[in-house]
Order: C-alpha cells, then sequence, then structure tokens
C-alpha cells in the first residue's frame, strides 16, 4: 500500500489555503501598519445610534481581513468535512477527520445547544459573544470530548496505544503496515514511535490523561485555597501571618525540586503522599460542610438531614479516595486501615495519586493568596457590613456574601489554572517523574521523543502541539470569560 | 526602611531554615537512604549491609541532630575504628591525627559537605555550575526583557488597535508554550538536519553548516556563539516573555487613560513624545516587580532547557543531586534556589518603594 500524503486527492486545495494564508497575513500586518497613521475625518453615526464603518484604506483592510479570515475558516471546514466523508482518501488529515467523527459531531451538538440557549445561561451563554472565547472554548471542549470518547470509551484509536507493531520502529506519519490483518486499520496516521507504537493513538489516549487529572486537580487545590485564603483575608491578625508564611514556604520552593524530591518510587513507599491526600482531599468535605450549615443553621429540621445526607455521599467518596486495597497508608512496617474492598467505589494507583497530590500541593498556595487579597478587599464592602449589622456569624459572610463576589476573578484563574496546572504534568512526565514510562500522557511522550529528535521529530511534536493547543485554548477561553464577565 | 528590610531578612532566614530543613527530612528518609546506600555501595547488598554503612557514616542519628552537625551548631558524628587510625568522622578522614580533627563542620564553618555523585566538595561543584547557569540567565534577561517590554508598551499605547490584537495574541501563545513544547518544536523546525528548516536553506547554499542552529548546548558551555547558545536562550525566554508584555500592557494602558496623558494631548503634545517622556516611565514601575518575581520562575526554564539542551549548569547539577539522592549536593542546590527567591521578592518590595514615591513603608 502507498504511503499517506498529508492531504491525499485534496491537495489540489493546498495552493488555495497557502494562498489565502499568504494574503491574510500581508492584511493583517498592512492593517498595523495603517493603525500608525491616525484616520482622517470623524467617525460618523448611524441613525438608529450605531457607528458607520469606518471608510477608505482602513476600511478595506478591515472588509478583506474580515472576507480572508472567514474564507480560511471555510477551506479548513472543506477539508474537515470532506475527510470525515472520504476519510483516508484525503490523506493523513483526512484518516484524522474520519477517526474524530464523534467529537465532531459532539462539538456541532454543544455549540448549536448553547448557541440557541444562550440567553439563558448566564456567563456560560455570555461567553458566546467573544469570538476569542468561543475559539478557546471550542478548543478545550474538542480536546474533552477526545479525552472522553478516545480514553473512556476506546473510540478514536486506531490502534492499541501499548502494542507494538513489527517494522513501524519511527516511520514517518502516514505509513501502512507491513501487513495488515483484517479489520486492522492500514496505517500509522501520525507514525511510529521509537517502540513501534503508533504516535496518534497515544496521542489520544494521553489526552485522557489531562483531562482526568487537570481539572480535577485544579478544583481540589481551589477547594483548599478558599477554605483557608477566605479566614485569613476575613480575621486577619495570627491566623493570616501563620498561613500566610506557610504558603510563601511552599511558593519559595523551585517547583521541580520539590517535585523531584515528593513524585519518587521511595517517598511512595514511605506514605508520605497518602498522609498528604488525607489531609489534602478533607478540604472539600469541610468546605461543603461549612457552606451548608453556615446558610441552614436556622432551620435544624432542614439542615441535619441536608448534612448527613450530602457528607455522607461526599465522605464515602473520601473515604474511597484516600484507601487503596482497603488502608489508608500501607509501608513495609506498619499499615493504618481504611475503607474495606468491598464498599471501596475506586482504587487509585499509587503513582497517579503523588502526581496528583503534588499538583494539588503545588497549586493551593497560589490560589490560597489570590483568594485572600480577593476576601481582604471585599470585606470592606458595604454589603458585608449590612450582613455583619444583621448579626450573620463570620463563615455566612465569608461563604456566602464575599465568596459570589469574588466569583468572576476565580472563574478566569480556574481556567487559566486548568493551563498551568496541565503545564505541571508534562513537566513531570517530561522529567519521567510519577506515572510508568509507557504512559501515554503527553510529557512522558515528549521526553521519549526528545532523545531522537533530530531524526525523527513527528514522536515528540505531536503530543508538543496538542499541549500547547490545549494550553493556549485554556487561555483564550480565560480571556473571553474575563473580558464578558466584565462587561457587566 | 532599614528596619523593614531588616525584619524581612529575619523572615528570610527563617524561611531558609524551614525549606532547608524540609528538603533535609525528606532526603533522609529510610527508603532515600537505603538507595543512596545501594548505589554508593551496591545494588545487591543485604538489609545487615545497608544499616552497618548507614550506621558507620553516621545516616542513621535523629533527623535533628543530622541538621545540627550539617548546619555546624552540633559536634560531627565519630566513628570509632578498630584501631585509633581507622576512626573516622564527619569532619575528617581516616588516618587524620587526633590533634588536627575539627569537631564541627558545617555551613556555619563554610563547609558544605561532599558531593556523593561527583566525588567533590559540594561548594566548589555549586559555584562552577552556578557561573555556567548565570552565562545562560544573563542572556536570557538580555533578550527577554526589552522585548518583553517593547512589545507591552507598542501593545499597551493604544488599546484596542489591531497592533494591541496582535501581540496580545503573541503574548497569550508564548504563556501557551512551555519550555519543553517550545524547545522540542524548535529544535526539530531550525536544529535538524532532516526537517525543517536548514535542509533547504543548506539547499540554497544560505548556510554552511548542515542545520541553521545547534540543538545541544554542551559546547557553549566552553564557548557560547549564536549558533550553539541562541536557541536554549530563545526557548527559556519565550515562556516568561509573554506574561511580563501583558502586566506591561496593562501597566502602559493604565497609564495611558490618566488625566496628564490627555492633558499633554490637549495641549498638542506629539504622540511618540507623549508615550516617550510622559507614560513610559510611570508604565514602568510595575513591570519592574514582576520581571523580579519572574526570575525564579526562569529556575524552572532553566531545569527543563539545560536538560533538554544537555547543558550542564545549575538545573542540570539539580536534576543529578535529586535523581541520585545526594543529599548534601541538594541542599546545596536548594539553599541556592531559595536564597534567589527571596532576595529577588526583597530586591522588588525595595525597588518599589524606591521608583514610586507615593508608596512609603512605616
Amino acid at each position: 500500500m502507498e504511503p499517506l500524503t498529508w492531504t491525499g486527492s485534496l491537495a489540489g486545495l493546498n495552493i488555495i489555503f497557502l494562498g489565502l494564508t499568504a494574503l491574510l497575513a500581508v492584511a493583517v500586518l498592512a492593517q498595523i501598519v495603517v493603525s500608525f497613521v491616525p484616520s482622517n475625518g470623524p467617525q460618523g453615526v448611524n441613525a438608529d445610534g450605531t457607528m458607520t464603518a469606518p471608510g477608505g484604506l482602513t476600511g478595506a483592510l478591515n472588509k478583506a481581513v474580515f472576507y480572508l479570515f472567514a474564507l480560511l475558516v471555510l477551506l479548513v471546514l472543506v477539508y474537515i468535512v470532506a475527510g470525515a466523508f472520504m476519510g483516508a482518501n484525503a490523506g493523513i488529515f483526512g484518516g484524522i477527520s474520519q477517526q474524530m467523527l464523534p467529537v465532531w459531531i459532539a462539538l456541532i451538538v454543544t455549540f448549536a445547544l448553547s448557541i440557541h440557549f444562550k440567553r439563558r445561561l448566564g456567563l456560560y451563554g455570555k461567553l458566546f459573544d467573544s469570538t476569542v472565547g468561543m475559539i478557546g472554548f471550542a478548543i478545550v471542549m474538542f480536546w474533552v470530548f477526545t479525552g472522553v470518547f478516545g480514553g473512556l470509551f476506546d473510540m478514536l484509536v486506531t490502534h492499541d496505544s501499548l502494542s507494538q507493531v513489527s517494522g513501524m520502529k519511527n516511520k514517518l506519519p502516514g505509513t501502512p503496515l507491513r501487513a495488515p490483518e483484517e479489520g486492522e486499520y492500514p496505517w500509522f496516521l501520525l507514525g511510529g514511535d521509537n517502540l513501534a507504537r503508533d504516535v496518534f493513538s497515544r496521542l489520544i489516549k494521553g489526552s485522557w490523561v489531562v483531562v482526568q487529572i487537570a481539572p480535577l486537580a485544579t478544583l481540589f487545590a481551589f477547594m483548599v485555597g478558599i477554605t483557608l485564603g477566605l479566614p485569613a483575608g476575613y480575621y486577619g491578625g495570627r491566623l493570616d501571618t501563620l498561613l500566610s508564611f506557610l504558603a510563601n514556604l511552599i511558593l519559595a520552593f523551585p517547583v521541580i525540586l520539590l517535585f523531584y524530591l515528593l513524585v519518587t518510587p521511595e517517598i511512595v513507599r514511605t506514605g508520605i503522599p497518602n498522609y498528604m491526600a488525607v489531609f489534602l482531599f478533607i478540604f472539600p468535605l469541610v468546605f461543603l460542610a461549612v457552606l451548608l450549615n453556615s446558610r441552614y443553621y436556622t432551620q435544624p429540621s432542614f439542615r441535619t438531614p441536608l448534612l448527613i445526607v450530602v457528607l455522607g455521599i461526599v465522605g464515602w467518596l473520601y473515604l474511597s479516595l484516600v484507601s487503596n486495597n482497603g488502608s489508608i497508608v500501607a509501608t513495609d512496617t506498619y499499615r493504618i486501615p481504611g475503607l474495606p474492598s468491598a464498599i471501596d467505589l475506586f482504587d487509585i494507583d499509587a503513582g497517579v495519586l503523588v502526581v496528583f497530590v503534588s499538583v494539588v500541593f503545588v497549586n493551593s498556595p497560589t490560589v490560597f493568596r489570590i483568594v485572600r487579597g480577593l476576601a481582604l478587599d471585599i470585606k470592606t464592602r458595604d454589603y458585608v457590613a449590612a450582613a455583619q449589622t444583621r448579626g450573620e456569624g463570620p463563615w455566612y459572610i465569608m461563604l456566602w456574601e464575599i465568596l459570589p463576589n469574588a466569583r468572576g476573578p476565580l472563574i478566569v484563574d480556574f481556567c487559566l489554572r486548568i493551563g498551568y496546572t496541565t503545564i505541571l504534568l508534562g513537566t513531570l512526565g517530561f522529567f519521567g517523574l510519577g506515572l510508568e514510562s509507557e504512559s501515554p500522557d503527553w510529557g512522558s511522550t515528549i521526553n521519549a521523543g526528545r532523545r531522537l529528535l533530530a531524526l525523527y521529530p513527528h514522536a515528540a511534536i505531536a503530543p508538543a502541539l496538542a499541549l500547547l493547543s490545549l494550553v493556549l485554548g485554556l487561555n483564550l477561553l480565560a480571556d473571553g470569560l474575563r473580558e464578558e464577565s466584565l462587561r457587566d | 526602611m532599614g528596619l523593614f528590610i531588616l525584619r524581612r531578612l529575619g523572615v528570610m532566614l527563617l524561611t531558609a531554615l524551614c525549606l532547608t530543613f524540609i528538603v533535609f527530612w525528606l532526603t533522609n528518609l529510610y527508603p532515600n537512604l537505603e538507595k543512596l546506600a545501594k548505589t554508593q555501595g551496591n545494588f545487591r547488598m543485604s538489609d545487615e549491609a545497608v544499616t552497618s554503612y548507614l550506621e558507620n557514616r553516621g545516616y542513621l542519628q535523629p533527623t535533628v541532630d543530622k541538621f545540627g552537625e550539617w548546619l555546624g551548631v552540633l559536634p560531627g558524628w565519630v566513628t570509632e575504628g578498630e584501631t585509633p587510625d581507622e576512626t573516622f568522622g564527619r569532619c575528617f578522614a581516616a588516618g587524620t591525627p587526633v590533634e588536627d580533627r575539627p569537631t564541627r563542620c558545617g555551613i556555619l564553618q563554610g563547609d558544605w559537605g561532599f558531593s556523593t555523585v561527583f566525588k567533590e566538595p559540594v561548594g566548589a561543584t555549586v559555584l562552577t555550575r552556578l557561573a555556567l547557569t548565570g552565562k545562560l540567565m544573563f542572556w536570557v534577561l538580555m533578550l527577554m526583557v526589552p522585548s518583553a517590554l517593547i512589545v507591552g508598551v507598542l501593545a499597551g499605547m493604544r488599546e484596542g488597535s489591531k497592533l494591541d490584537r496582535s501581540l496580545s495574541t503573541f503574548s497569550i501563545a508564548t504563556t501557551a508554550t512551555p519550555e519543553y513544547v517550545s524547545g522540542v518544536i524548535f529544535i526539530a523546525v531550525l536544529a535538524s538536519s532532516r526537517f525543517g528548516l536548514s535542509p533547504l536553506l543548506a539547499d540554497w547554499g544560505w548556510i554552511d553548516s548542515k542545520t541553521l542552529f545547534l540543538g545541544s548546548a554542551t559546547s557553549a558551555m566552553k564557548d557560547a556563539n549564536f549558533w550553539n547558545f541562541f536557541l536554549p536562550v530563545l526557548t527559556i525566554s519565550l515562556y516568561g516573555m509573554g506574561y511580563i508584555a501583558r502586566m506591561t500592557r496593562a501597566s502602559m494602558t493604565e497609564v495611558m487613560t490618566a488625566q496628564y496623558i490627555r492633558t499633554a494631548r490637549l495641549k498638542g503634545v506629539k504622540f511618540s513624545e507623549i508615550v516617550l517622556k510622559h507614560a513610559l516611565r510611570n508604565a514602568l514601575i510595575a513591570p519592574f516587580t514582576v520581571i523580579m518575581l519572574q526570575i525564579p520562575w526562569l529556575l524552572n526554564g532553566v531545569v527543563i532547557v539545560e536538560t533538554l539542551f544537555n547543558y550542564k549548569g545549575f538545573g542540570w547539577l539539580l536534576v543529578q543531586a535529586a535523581a541520585n539522592n545526594d543529599i548534601e549536593l541538594l541542599l546545596a542546590v536548594s539553599v541556592v534556589s531559595v536564597i534567589v527567591v527571596l532576595v529577588t521578592q526583597l530586591i522588588s518590595d525595595i525597588g518599589y518603594v524606591f521608583l514610586n514615591p507615593r508608596i512609603r513603608i512605616s
């Protein structure tokens, strides 16, 4: 079988694509140059109060850039749609596009529903008013769907991500298999790595690792940061001094040194990550308990059953999370018993747990500082004084007056921090810490591919670009959210 | 002001002590010591052999005692041999006459210990590696700071303009590109003899060598030039640049909306003059703090880039020390990095007060 080219029978479109890209680049450059010269004449206002479009050179350039950009997007859509129908006939991109079909459908459904109901969806709906935010959201959701479909349901992948195929070592993208069996996908779409595994399938599987760990770890870091940062900012005094000192202590550590000290098999054997997990994962429980109690403590008949149900469920999840094989901490010399395996909902691999715990540990001091700063600022507002005069308790004020009013910056930071956590996970993989060396996560794959980078760059480039696009998407999403939340 | 600096120095000392103790504790956990004994001795050591190896070398004392010895406030351990000549201790080798044996040797005595990986005194090792990283950092700052400030000022002087949009997108893209991603892309595109630009340029005869840049910076340790040193420098600078540029832009846009800028414009001062003479000085106060606080972050980049480009500096040393559990070297490395973090914080606080006369510390 012939090796695939990048675009296959759609190659005729490439020249148009290149031409459009070049034209767009020229137009944007021209726009920048023109923007240095002040536009002449005042801007007109239409009868209905809107501004007239600028005329002259600026206006023409604006129009040109808009249409060129629209054409380019259209062309990319043509590649994707044609690829989805033609498959490998449309080259590597076509093959990938066809494999990704469930992701495209999920994306279209998400966007159609969101845009249709955007006026009823609050801040999330407003996101669809900003182009930057929509682009970011699309990229992020692309990887989320890829992770879920590929990792959880095993759909998108073409080959097993761990099995080696003979004769495919370091092969270029689009190389056909030597002797494909019946029903086996006959190409390595993005080539083979140095152990003759399919780069494309590993890329997809790797996205699941990130999509699983990064948002959850960020969420836990936020729980820790909020639960400690609010009282530190609100009460101040000794508590604040102590907590800030501890936060600065962790922040003064170079992240990589901390990872090298914490994420090693030796440390796992001492059980320290388990103790850290027990400590760090209790914060969501505390947070929920205080949140609900401070709101409903005046209605004990409602509060008590609510707390029992919520804390029961969350406590069960907590115990399942921290206990492994019936014990919370199990070292060579002693063990602390935990939830029996029979009612343990899920077990977490020791390597993943230590990665998770250290990422939460590194992120929470920064969140703490942000929340503390916001609390310091908001506690001087009038509505806080009003709540104090009403006789509300301090935790009610912190969690139901201050926290909701700090949500804008916190949501934006949450998006940015998921990106940062993704980078941290990649760093861990890059240094070969924590996850097993054959794990398909992007950092480990970059690490494995970098040794042969000058000769066979595709094995490292593919996960590098994937990571770049995901973090870029999260940054753009955060930017869009910031713009939209500032608007009201 | 003096009191403020004194207090800060006190907190710094306390922080450094706490951090080194944490590092000390983590590296002295028994599984780590066992690994150390096995890498130093041999991998098939029995448990008894490991214990006696550690016992003889003072590793099995309580952690606080060992920490005190490392600091130099407690007398170092002494292991009695069968004859007085075979007696050795923390501060002296076997065969030292009794009168030449110092009792204490630690940081306070200026003794940083002995590296078990490199078989050299730690102090000298760290200094040589720091000098190499200093060279790298110098060029990183030379590239990163001016370009970040230029990008930020250009983007911030006309908020919302096309230039602003393009430069802001560029800054966002650089902050989204960690060093190990940009480094990999740069090597593949610019420093591979089979892919990317280099084969094209070599075909056209534009470059003499096989590749546009060298993908390994090992040769730059002795003799750095543009060809072998630019890629590592660019890789580190790019990640930090976006953040500084965004902060500069924010500060610049704030200044450009100030009353005195409007007054100047209404008086008919030229735009270039407003930017250069009126806005720039005030707009550069905030980025100064950001740049100072960014230096500790560069340390992470240094570790990644030195590993990726095989440049044997401080970051490479950190990786070697941590991977082999070389306790004293690791401690020295963490002391240095903690001092870098705390000193840059102090400088940024003091510098902020000097640059901005509206702020006073009382």
